[in-house]
């Protein structure tokens, strides 16, 4: 079997029917929307910061797109509590990779890596170091 | 398997025309076919993005760089002439299989945009204002939709959309509407390639010159499906590309009127497009010459004509009819699932491809999951995206036929989307 088979494994399967952390906080410190315009995948995540303000107390998403994507924002809505800020920056690819546990084929791995973006660019709006309406992952 | 004695054809002996039918997939992509994981026979349904290429067109390119690459048109040398006749005899072909009246009316391009790009600019960025309108379909290919877009958005004319119904056909009575005395050009997608809709070019070639304007009929789906003749069609301009019809890719055709070609001015300048060139002046070669700057795609315009050949010989009446019978039935077995949606007129009214989604499953995981199941379809906006808004899906998936499908591959289908229901359940 190719890589499709793996990219299907009952945690994402679980993750997808059953997201978790799912829904728009009330007064987040960081809010961001972003979008997979060929696929039409949308996420928005809402972080709240405990009061060192460099610790990530909780995260909620919303969104609407494919199984990948949006297994993906779960398992990251959950992984990003206790982290700090500086630590969610460093998330690379391959840690969302690692994360998701399976083999993400080349054309999938912008649905594995925007809720992560999303996340990233709503930290470095807050800060005023970058200026978008909306995350918008490349092709 | 009553299905298959109603095939107009030997399909078998057609499919050991094209190796690459027999290969297996699921294994690494960077080493195609070669890995032990390549062990699931491929079904091959993703034919309205590219058709793949039979033996005689392949040994067709092998020929030419094998025996006779040159450059045309300049040289004296006998590879030169042996080169350029071979290319030049391509337009001949390509126009007696879509009835036009020879080479002169038929501009090899890059591809079905490019032909589009070509009259955009070489007659819409030049003849257009702001009291002209362009009419196009709402199921437009972005390969249109955007060229006449960007140059309503150049010119100041008016683009319009002619409706789409709910069952996937044109509201003509719109057309009817949209289609006025400010209309300088229809451009109007002959089968739509994300709905399979055939659209009725005949009665739109008859609002559109009743009003002294031109119609563009995109025939990327069409011209490979179905016998076309540009007569009968009443087109103005028709555009195809060779890829989707056994051919490769970097070769389309525009047919145009040889009046019209005649008095619009060249797309691209350069080389091989002109006849005489001063510091001060240049004057143009004849058509279709003129717009053909640079040295052309030799081996893929000779490869065109072989491609022409091969479904020619078939039967393009044949072909229709096979694309009819897979679309029918896949059609069918497609509506015979209660959380599919099938886009597009009926089985009995619709080109050879059939675009859906499952309820619950993004067309991107489903084509994932049919992938390992060795069914190649294809899933996205299919350059559609106006029209994806309308239908209310970010997506689809796709399953396209073409001569060398069976309806076994038709099964084979819809036992891999019942895998995807049952894992996503």
């Amino acid at each position: 079997m190719g890589l499709g088979s793996d990219m299907y494994r009952q945690q994402i399967l679980d993750h997808y029917k059953n997201p978790r952390n799912y829904g728009e906080m009330e007064d987040p410190d960081v809010t961001h929307v972003g979008e997979n315009p060929s696929c039409g995948d949308t996420i928005r995540m809402d972080i709240r910061l405990a009061d060192d303000d460099e610790t990530i107390e909780a995260v909620a998403f919303t969104g609407d797109g494919c199984a990948i994507s949006m297994a993906s924002a779960s398992m990251l809505s959950e992984r990003l509590a206790g982290m700090t800020i500086a630590e969610l920056e460093a998330l690379g690819t391959d840690d969302i990779t690692e994360m998701l546990g399976v083999d993400i084929s080349p054309m999938r791995v912008k649905c594995a890596v925007l809720g992560r973006q999303v996340a990233q660019d709503g930290v470095k709006i807050e800060r005023g170091e970058i200026d978008v309406d909306r995350t918008k992952t490349e092709d | 398997m009553e299905r298959q004695e109603g095939y107009a054809f030997d399909v078998e002996s057609v499919r050991a025309d094209f190796p690459i039918l027999d290969r297996r997939v699921g294994g690494d992509p960077t080493t195609p076919g070669e890995g032990p994981e390549d062990d699931t026979p491929l079904v091959y349904l993703d034919n309205a993005a590219t058709t793949h290429t039979p033996d005689p067109v392949v040994d067709a390119i092998a020929d030419y760089y094998r025996g006779y690459n040159a450059n045309v048109h300049r040289g004296i040398h006998q590879l030169s002439q042996e080169a350029s006749v071979a290319y030049e005899e391509a337009h001949d072909r390509v126009a007696e299989f879509i009835g036009a009246d020879g080479r002169e009316e038929i501009v090899f391009t890059k591809n079905t945009t490019e032909a589009e790009n070509l009259v955009a600019h070489a007659w819409g960025l030049r003849e257009l204002g702001p009291e002209d309108s362009v009419v196009l379909t709402e199921m437009e290919h972005h390969s249109s939709l955007v060229t006449w877009q960007q140059v309503g958005k150049r010119t100041g004319a008016d683009v319009r959309f002619i409706a789409v119904e709910e069952d996937g056909t044109l509201d003509m009575d719109h057309a009817a509407e949209c289609i006025d005395d400010s209309t300088a050009m229809v451009s109007a997608v002959h089968v739509s390639n994300a709905l399979g809709t055939i659209n009725p070019i005949r009665e739109l070639a008859d609002l559109a010159h009743d009003h002294d304007a031109y119609l563009f009929v995109d025939g990327a789906q069409s011209v490979p499906t179905r016998p076309v003749d540009v007569g009968d069609l009443g087109a103005d301009f028709l555009a195809f590309s060779a890829h989707k019809m056994c051919g490769p890719t970097g070769i389309g055709a525009l047919y145009g009127r040889k009046e019209l070609l005649d008095a619009m001015e060249p797309f691209l300048y350069g080389g091989d497009m002109i006849r005489r060139v001063t510091y001060e002046e240049s004057t143009w070669e004849d058509l279709p010459w003129k717009f053909e700057a640079g040295t052309p795609s030799i081996a893929q315009g000779i490869a065109f004509a072989a491609a022409v050949d091969y479904v020619d010989d078939i039967g393009m009446e044949h072909v229709r009819a096979h694309e009819d019978l897979l679309a029918a039935y896949a059609h069918e077995r497609l509506s015979e699932l209660d959380d599919v949606t099938v886009y597009g007129p009926p089985g009995d009214r619709r080109g050879g491809l059939v675009s859906f989604n499952v309820e619950g499953v993004h067309a991107h995981d489903l084509s994932s999951i049919l992938n390992d199941f060795g069914v190649a379809i294809r899933a996205g906006d299919h350059c559609t995206q106006p029209l994806h808004d309308k239908l209310g899906a970010a997506a689809s998936a796709r399953a396209s036929f073409y001569v060398y499908n069976t309806v076994e591959e038709v099964d084979a289908l819809i036992d891999a989307v019942d895998e995807a229901r049952e894992l996503f359940a």
